[in-house]
């Protein structure tokens, strides 16, 4: 069951600082939204305040609404852990548990959440997660070799595993591909095509040939100035954005003038 | 101040005149020759000899460069030497200590000497059994106390004390701790047990306590470097699965980190069991094996050398040989702690191959 | 609609991990109390020895004129170390961290880490079974060509259980805790810092003299400090090759000697009761102080300089 995100009026602080100031926009289900902009625009920071990862950071915190189908993400009622169990997210480097074997990692989120799984249970969510994750073929025969052994995009792909696999209904993707050669990136590519179908995904990307291949709308964010906090500047289909885009700065930006 | 010369203008004026590589080796086989020759004729020991020759090479090699190169190159030739000499004076006592402890104490091991205790022993050989199995049970007591406390204390320091104030004075405080005497530990846990169980309390747990003021700042130390270690992505990665903080610690970091901890754990036990002077104090000694803690002196191997070559007796050869023995199960004993705590490094390092 | 601010510092939190912070924060805590503990129960204990009586204190007339004594003995012994140390362990610090090729100074490091990882009762056999005796005929040589010097005025002791023995057995104990600092410093010298003189010219010793000792001098000051520490404290060895008689004197090659304080409650904690045991405790609070004021002086120094010393 995916959902959508309705964020409204959000300012992003570290401590007293704002980093983030004045982010409204609707985030459609069951498709791929994408965040671009040149480094240090907020993206990121705005990314992980959509699963209260930002709060993590001593001293961040936010002002303004963040809704998933209607519920304030935000609210004193909601725990930032059950929020996360929902929203799932995937990092810039891959990071699986070096002490974890392939299997155990997959498993990971659902036992560290004390879920008792039988044996037959877990083999088949790990098969069903690695299945898509499209990494199943490759590594089905060394499921109790350690994850560490893996290639770079091997590595990735056993996160978004991972990440699948405690079943959330929204995707974050934090720069998934930087750290990738071209192969592994079109892989995971191929792979967020799929994964569409089941989940809301955000991601976000300094590459706008990726945003172009992968998204249906597109957000770009840029800094009002230096030392200033970073802004939504425009939100459209990725099409428009592109092609013809409603502000000058996007202009500039897609079109390489800056960033 | 050296003024350093005016620049060469050519590469030709930069060819200065340099003493040949093998300069130094010609030197000292030069210095020890005349060493040599000097000591027989005077009727020096070996020392007396060594002595005189590294004083020639100092002073013979400073004269041949100062002639031939420079007065720099001969002061960076001095110096040179220097810093290897003081390097040979800072091994010589290991190697001596080390050559002494062997051959005083390896005649002393037998099976008589490790299973035996010194119960109803006299003028004649017995054995450390009960110092050996006091030393086990106290240090274990002192692991059992310091590394919860360590652990968690450093877990507070690096997961959620951050550069709070309370985690700053904790972190320069165990430094400080790092220093105190071993004694003071001793009557720490004197005055203690003086006041909580009654005055002249001398028992084993006494003796953990007193070890585990000495460990934990050794475990904590060394247990928040290796949390340090872990990457912050390991615990992002576990968060945006929603796993709670605590979990996210014990499950995920503390793994992560465990060789290192082990390592830490093992070196700081390692530290702490050849400590003498707190056990003379609260655990008192013994001839007789005591698997009490809580009931009665307690012997322990450092205390049974020092007691044994201090008060050896009316037959003092015995019990002073004794010492030697102790002092190489001892010496065993700890460099054994010291290969386990490198081999467990690498025994529980996350695998990361195939 | 209002935009009601929401402030992420959540009143929910889960009870596992209040548990979880809150064990850590007393074991924290727990740290700082005994720290605290110490001094209050070495103080309660040694309370009676500041109300002594003359006759019960080893003949002396009060605390203050017994424990002054030990306290010159403390002293004298740690600085004989920290004298014959300091230079040693920065010698072989130095080999270490700009002399010696890599792989010789890592086998450095380990014989270095060996000689932290003996007993002091070792040291303390060691040195009155060995060193000692080597040491007669020096003293012996010091007494009769160099004894118009007050420091080896003799006679010499006939057993070399002398107070410069005891300070010789000392430095060899605190030299892999100064080596081991200054040779983290030295090997921390912005490489920036070599180069330039280097590229000036300056032969290997010029360039540590201009970059590296500058750069590590804080550094080295604070590991003389720890050893000192360390030196001030340390009971078995001094116990074991001390021949003490609690005199006050310069004189490091006879056989009457000052006392420590640490030596002193070992030798004497055995057979104390009442008030005499009360004042070894009372001794042990002096040390503590003591040791506690040089090391916090030392890690102070450390601190200080710490934070701007980022590779």
């Amino acid at each position: 069951m995916a959902k959508s995100i309705d964020v409204s009026d959000l300012n992003i602080y570290y401590g007293d600082f704002l980093a983030v100031e004045g982010v409204s926009m609707t985030i459609k289900a069951r498709s791929v939204t994408a965040f671009i902009g040149p480094s240090g625009c907020g993206k990121s920071t705005f990314l992980r305040t959509l699963n209260r990862m930002h709060e993590v950071i001593p001293g961040a915190h936010v002002e303004g609404k963040v809704m998933v189908d209607g519920q304030s993400l935000y609210d004193p009622s909601v725990d930032p852990v059950e929020v996360r169990r929902m929203i799932g997210m995937v990092f810039q480097r891959p990071n699986p548990f070096p002490t974890m074997s392939i299997y155990e990692n997959v498993l990971a989120g659902v036992r560290l959440n004390n879920k008792k799984l039988s044996k037959r249970d877990a083999d088949d969510l790990v098969e069903k997660s690695l299945q898509g994750a499209n990494l199943w073929n490759e590594v089905k025969d060394r499921l109790n070799k350690p994850g560490m052994g893996l290639s770079g995009g091997q590595q990735q792909r056993l996160c978004i595993a991972r990440a699948i696999a405690v079943e959330p209904q929204i995707l974050l993707m934090d720069e998934p591909c930087s750290a990738l050669d071209p192969i592994s990136t079109s892989a995971i590519e191929d792979l967020i095509h799929q994964l569409k179908e089941q989940y809301t995904i955000v991601i976000v990307t300094h590459n706008m040939q990726q945003a172009a291949r992968v998204s249906e709308d597109t957000a770009f964010f840029n800094l009002a100035g230096a030392g200033k906090p970073g802004r939504l500047i425009e939100m459209n289909p990725t099409k428009k954005i592109f092609s013809v885009p409603d502000e000058e700065a996007t202009e500039a930006y897609i079109s390489g003038r800056f960033g | 101040m050296t003024s350093l010369q005016t620049a060469p203008d050519t590469i030709a004026q930069a060819r200065v005149r340099r003493l040949p590589r093998f300069a130094p080796a010609i030197a000292g086989a030069v210095a020890l020759a005349a060493g040599t020759l000097l000591g027989i004729s005077l009727g020096w020991n070996v020392a007396g000899i060594v002595v005189v020759a590294v004083l020639l090479y100092l002073v013979g090699l400073n004269i041949w460069s100062r002639l031939v190169e420079n007065a720099r190159a001969a002061t960076d030739r001095m110096m040179t030497s220097l810093i290897w000499v003081a390097l040979g004076l800072a091994f010589i006592p290991l190697v001596s200590l080390l050559y002494k402890v062997i051959t005083k104490g390896a005649p002393q091991l037998n099976g008589r000497f490790l299973t035996w205790t010194m119960r109803n022993v006299i003028g004649e050989p017995g054995g450390i059994y009960h110092a050996i199995i006091g030393t086990l049970l106290i240090t274990l007591a002192a692991t059992v106390i310091s590394v919860p406390v360590g652990l968690l204390s450093a877990i507070y320091l690096v997961e959620y004390g951050g550069e709070s104030r309370m985690a700053r004075w904790i972190r320069f405080l165990v430094d400080v701790m790092t220093g105190i005497p071993s004694i003071v530990a001793g009557l720490f846990a004197y005055a203690l047990f003086a006041i909580v169980v009654g005055p002249g309390t001398q028992f084993g747990i006494g003796g953990g306590v007193a070890l585990s003021l000495l460990m934990i700042p050794i475990v904590v130390r060394s247990t928040e470097e290796m949390l340090k270690l872990v990457p912050n992505d390991l615990r992002e990665a576990s968060y945006a699965l929603g796993v709670p903080k605590w979990k996210t610690i014990v499950r995920v970091v503390l793994p992560t980190a465990m060789a290192g901890i082990i390592t830490g754990v093992t070196l700081a036990i390692a530290r702490v069991i050849g400590e003498t002077a707190p056990l003379l104090i609260i655990c008192g000694n013994t001839d007789s094996s005591n698997f009490n803690l809580f009931g009665g002196q307690m012997a322990s191997l450092p205390v049974f050398i020092y007691s044994s070559y201090t008060q050896p007796g009316r037959n003092p050869e015995i019990l002073q040989n004794m010492a030697w023995g102790g002092a190489l199960v001892l010496i065993i004993i700890v460099m054994a702690l010291n290969l386990i705590a490198r081999i467990a490094g690498r025994i529980f390092a996350p695998k990361t191959g195939h | 609609m209002t935009t009601a601010s929401v402030r992420t510092t959540s009143p929910k939190r889960r009870l596992g991990d209040v548990v979880f912070a809150n064990l850590t924060r007393t074991a924290g805590a727990l740290i700082l109390v005994s720290l605290a503990g110490v001094a209050i129960f070495l103080t309660s204990e040694g309370l009676p020895a500041f109300g002594a009586k003359a006759g019960e204190l080893q003949g002396h007339d009060n605390f203050l004129a017994y424990v002054a004594p030990l306290v010159f003995g403390t002293i004298l012994a740690a600085v004989i170390a920290l004298v014959i140390a300091t230079p040693l362990a920065l010698g072989v610090a130095l080999a270490v961290s700009h002399y010696a090729p890599r792989r010789i100074a890592t086998a450095i490091g380990y014989v270095i880490d060996l000689l932290a990882a003996v007993p002091s009762v070792v040291y303390g056999l060691w040195g009155i079974g060995f060193l000692g005796p080597k040491l007669i005929p020096i003293y012996q040589w010091l007494d009769e060509h160099l004894g118009f010097i007050p420091l080896f005025k003799g006679p010499a002791s006939p057993t070399g259980r002398t107070i410069f023995t005891v300070g010789i057995v000392l430095a060899i104990m605190v030299l892999p805790i100064i080596t081991a600092i200054t040779r983290e410093i030295f090997s921390q010298t912005p490489r920036l810092n070599e180069e330039a003189a280097l590229a000036l010219g300056a032969t290997r010793w010029e360039m540590v003299r201009l970059s590296v000792l500058p750069y590590g001098r804080s550094g080295i000051v604070s590991a003389a400090m720890l050893g000192l520490g360390r030196a001030l404290g340390e009971t078995m060895a001094v116990a074991l090759v001390l021949s003490a008689s609690g005199v006050v004197t310069f004189n490091l090659i006879s056989s009457t000697n000052p006392s420590t304080i640490a030596a002193n409650i070992a030798l004497s904690f055995p057979d104390s009761t009442g008030v005499a045991r009360n004042a070894l405790v009372a001794s042990g609070l002096v040390l503590f102080v003591i040791t506690f004021i040089v090391n916090f002086a030392a890690r102070a120094v450390v601190a200080r300089y710490e934070p701007g010393r980022k590779k």
